[in-house]
């Protein structure tokens, strides 16, 4: 009872990376996109992967995986870029696949546990538990730093 | 009254007013027995006043009519203009800028006016004690007697003259039982402009068109026609009963009576742009004069929303974009029908392009008219005498551009009366005039819109500034000596540097100019000086003419496709591999008695790489200043117009790339920047 009562939540976004799965406030995502041309920018950072022209706006776009340091893989038909804004940045993030939108109740949002994987804290404000699902929430503020 | 959809125009107008009242405040000081300028001040002020009581801004009203008294008494000989007067009319100028800024930025234009009325007070009252209170300029006409002109006209009529035009005051009498009066003073308009242009008639044209006058009236025309056969020609309009033709000879502007000011409400509006062009070209301006004179209600101009050009620039970028990729399919296709459709819509809407382009060109002159004030107050705060000279307000720049350049312009400006233009005792010692000069010039060149500053200053020391770039770090000794005058001036704009021995707050804090330099490079632009010790320096600014649109020459390295714009490229050239020299580990080429270093873009911008064994590389030949260099591409793909668009917030500052664009295929291809590849 008191579960329902308590029941503020936040909408998420859900996308898959390697094998664990992650998630950004809905408000942050501008767009979902297939995968298209991506232009290579020289001299940037290697996970910088390049611009792309999402509706005649020039959009970086951030390998997520390169970005976490993950194993490097082939993209495919999965492979979605999400577009995420924060401030006055807007950037295009290459992930395994996007899933859901999901309504995660808030007191079901912990602060990170001390090992997660392979991923540093420092991209993460908490994991929220869903059943059996284990969602990683990330802060767009620390992968654009 | 609802007066919240007036407001825009209100503010418009205002500013409008406002910057005319500057202008000829300044034209006052330095010719102040000249009762003409006082007249087109006061009906600047009237107007305002009229308009801010309307929208019920109390304030802005009550400045301006205790300003419009004095210049009333100004006008009527009551009292005489100097110093202390002018300080004080230009400081409530200030105060009523700041009131229209205010209203324009959604305040209520509420400001303590009560220090600056009071002094104008003093000044209306301790010098015009006997002063009666004058009307406001009479609104009924003025008899048919022999025209009064003003300095304009004036100009106008000694410009034609000079073109071997007469000019001539022509009375025209109707008879006394005429019915359709406005009918034949239109049939006699009509014959005169067969003739030659009107520039003025009396009464008005306005009050003409309603009949509002007896049976006479007087028009002055420009023509080449013997007076004898417009008499005639006149005549034959029926209902004229009298045609008076006399000969305007005087040259010079007599002075004019302050008790007939000419009156204020006819005088037909035009907007201070048109005004300016109008100057420049005589022959139109008589075109324009006799037009708005007959119907001064339909004026050839719209006030639009910058904001709507904006999207207006928007949605035709996104259509030059579409453009490209039409034109890449129906080369593919190679249908003959519709290559031509293609060809002819590429046709149009590059005549599209021009014209919203120009649509969004402004004067620099809404960037330069505020400079005379400011060079005022320099020389009044320094104590030095400077002269501002303004050439080519009139040249035109893309808006995004005017909109950035302001800040540097007016920082170069006091930079050169603080440290350019000596005090009037060194000036007079070193046997130049006490006045010092600040030129300040525009003009178009190319694809480019120079700027220059230029001052008949001090120069700048090259030796100490060396010196100071030495002691500050900014250049080693090594790098010092192959140095140009030119490279050395520079150094000037290098951050961290400032020669000014005492700093003043007005410039010479030493973060200035470096920042005047970003700012213009960060247009697209550049900024050189020249410099002669004692006789002055010229800083010269080139801007591109838009920022928008630009022609590239597009290339292929490997796969990559990229964008060099067009304006630094000389040529192209294909060299052959035998024919590249190389001097220390650097590859050159002979190119017209020339060495040329060669930079490989494939190993600049690290473009994955496949074995090629090509027998001849595609050089481009781009330059920076004097400086050359050839940039190695794979192939030319061709020229094209692209849309410049920027690489976001979160890529900026990436090493020699400026931009990028899209292409007609959708992807998007990056701009080079090749004045970062050239050291």
């Amino acid at each position: 009872m008191s579960e329902i009562l308590a029941s503020e939540t936040v909408k998420v976004i859900a996308f898959q990376l390697v094998d664990k799965e992650y998630a950004l406030p809905v408000h942050q995502v501008y767009s979902i996109e297939k995968l298209m041309h991506i232009t290579r920018v020289p001299g940037t950072v290697p996970f910088v992967k390049g611009v792309i022209n999402l509706r005649g706006v020039v959009t970086p776009i951030i390998d997520l995986r390169s970005r976490f340091g993950l194993s490097d893989k082939q993209y495919d038909e999965s492979t979605r870029i999400i577009i995420a804004s924060f401030g006055d940045i807007e950037v295009g993030l290459v992930v395994d696949g996007a899933n859901d939108v999901l309504d995660i109740p808030v007191d079901a949002i912990e602060p990170q546990p001390e090992v997660v994987g392979s991923l540093g804290d420092e991209y993460i404000t908490g994991v929220a538990k869903l059943e059996k699902r284990l969602l990683i929430m990330l802060s767009l503020q620390k992968i654009f730093n | 009254m609802d007066t919240n959809q007036y407001l825009e125009i209100f503010i418009d107008e205002s500013k409008e007013h406002l910057q005319a009242m500057s202008e000829h405040l300044l034209e006052l000081e330095k010719d102040p027995e000249n009762i003409a300028i006082v007249n087109e001040i006061f009906r600047s002020a009237h107007t305002l006043k009229g308009m801010s009581a309307t929208m019920g801004y109390e304030d802005l009203a009550n400045l301006t009519h205790k300003l419009e008294n004095v210049l009333d008494a100004i006008r009527n000989h009551q009292i005489s203009v100097s110093l202390q007067i002018m300080d004080t009319v230009f400081s409530s100028v200030d105060d009523l800028e700041a009131m229209v800024e205010d209203i324009a930025a959604g305040g209520d234009g509420k400001r303590d006016v009560s220090a600056i009325v009071e002094k104008l007070l003093i000044i209306e009252q301790g010098e015009a004690a006997a002063a009666v209170e004058a009307p406001a300029a009479p609104t009924a006409y003025q008899p048919a007697a022999a025209l009064s002109y003003d300095e304009f006209e004036w100009t106008v009529i000694n410009q034609s003259k000079e073109q071997g035009f007469t000019c001539l005051e022509i009375a025209v009498s109707l008879r006394p039982d005429c019915v359709l009066k406005a009918a034949r003073v239109f049939m006699v308009f009509e014959v005169l402009e067969k003739c030659g242009e009107v520039i003025k008639s009396s009464p008005s044209s306005e009050q003409l068109e309603e009949e509002k006058f007896d049976e006479t009236f007087t028009v002055t025309l420009i023509t080449k026609e013997p007076a004898g056969d417009i008499k005639e020609k006149i005549k034959k309009v029926s209902e004229v009963e009298r045609v008076q033709v006399t000969e305007i000879t005087s040259v010079t502007e007599p002075e004019m009576k302050p008790a007939s000011p000419l009156p204020a409400a006819p005088q037909p509006k035009r907007d201070s742009a048109a005004q300016e062009t109008a100057k420049k070209q005589p022959a139109e301006t008589e075109k324009g004069e006799a037009k708005s004179s007959k119907q001064a209600a339909s004026n050839k101009t719209i006030r639009v929303n910058i904001e709507r050009l904006d999207i207006l620039m928007n949605l035709f970028e996104e259509l030059v974009i579409d453009r490209g990729r039409l034109e890449s399919i129906s080369a593919e296709l190679n249908h003959t029908e519709l290559n031509e459709t293609v060809e002819r819509m590429s046709r149009i809407s590059g005549d599209l392009q021009n014209i919203i382009l120009n649509m969004r060109m402004v004067p620099v002159e809404t960037v330069f008219n505020r400079f005379p004030k400011l060079v005022r107050q320099l020389s009044r705060d320094l104590g030095k005498q400077i002269n501002l000279e303004i050439i080519g307000a009139e040249t035109e720049l893309d808006r995004t551009v005017i909109d950035e350049i302001g800040d540097p312009l007016v920082h170069l400006i006091r930079n050169a009366g603080d440290h350019g233009i000596e005090m009037p005792e060194v000036r007079l010692s070193k046997g130049k005039p006490a006045e010092g000069t600040i030129k300040l010039k525009a003009y178009h060149s190319g694809n480019h819109v120079f700027i220059e500053i230029e001052d008949d200053g001090a120069g700048i020391n090259k030796d100490r500034v060396l010196q100071k770039a030495l002691d500050k770090g900014i250049v080693t000794e090594e790098q010092a000596l192959g140095m140009t005058d030119r490279q050395i001036f520079e150094l000037i704009m290098a951050s961290g540097f400032s020669t000014a021995e005492v700093i003043s707050d007005l410039s010479g804090r030493g973060v200035g100019l470096d920042v005047v330099k970003t700012t213009i490079e960060s247009l697209g632009g550049s900024i050189t000086i020249d410099s002669q010790e004692g006789a002055g320096s010229i800083f010269s600014i080139q801007l591109p003419l838009t920022l928008s649109i630009i022609s590239v020459m597009l290339v292929e390295v490997e796969k990559e496709k990229y964008a060099i714009p067009l304006s630094s490229i000389i040529e192209t050239a294909i060299v052959k591999k035998e024919d590249i020299m190389n001097a220390h580990n650097q590859q050159v080429i002979d190119f017209r008695g020339k060495v040329v270093p060669l930079l490989f873009l494939e190993d600049i911008f690290s473009v994955p790489h496949e074995e090629d064994d090509d027998h001849f590389y595609s050089v481009i030949l781009v330059r920076k200043g004097e400086k050359m260099a050839g940039l190695v591409v794979d192939s030319f793909i061709g020229q094209q117009e692209v849309v410049l668009k920027s690489l976001g917030n979160y890529l900026s500052n990436v090493f020699a790339i400026s931009g990028a664009t899209i292409l007609g295929d959708g992807q998007v291809a990056l701009i080079v920047d090749c004045n970062a590849l050239i050291k």
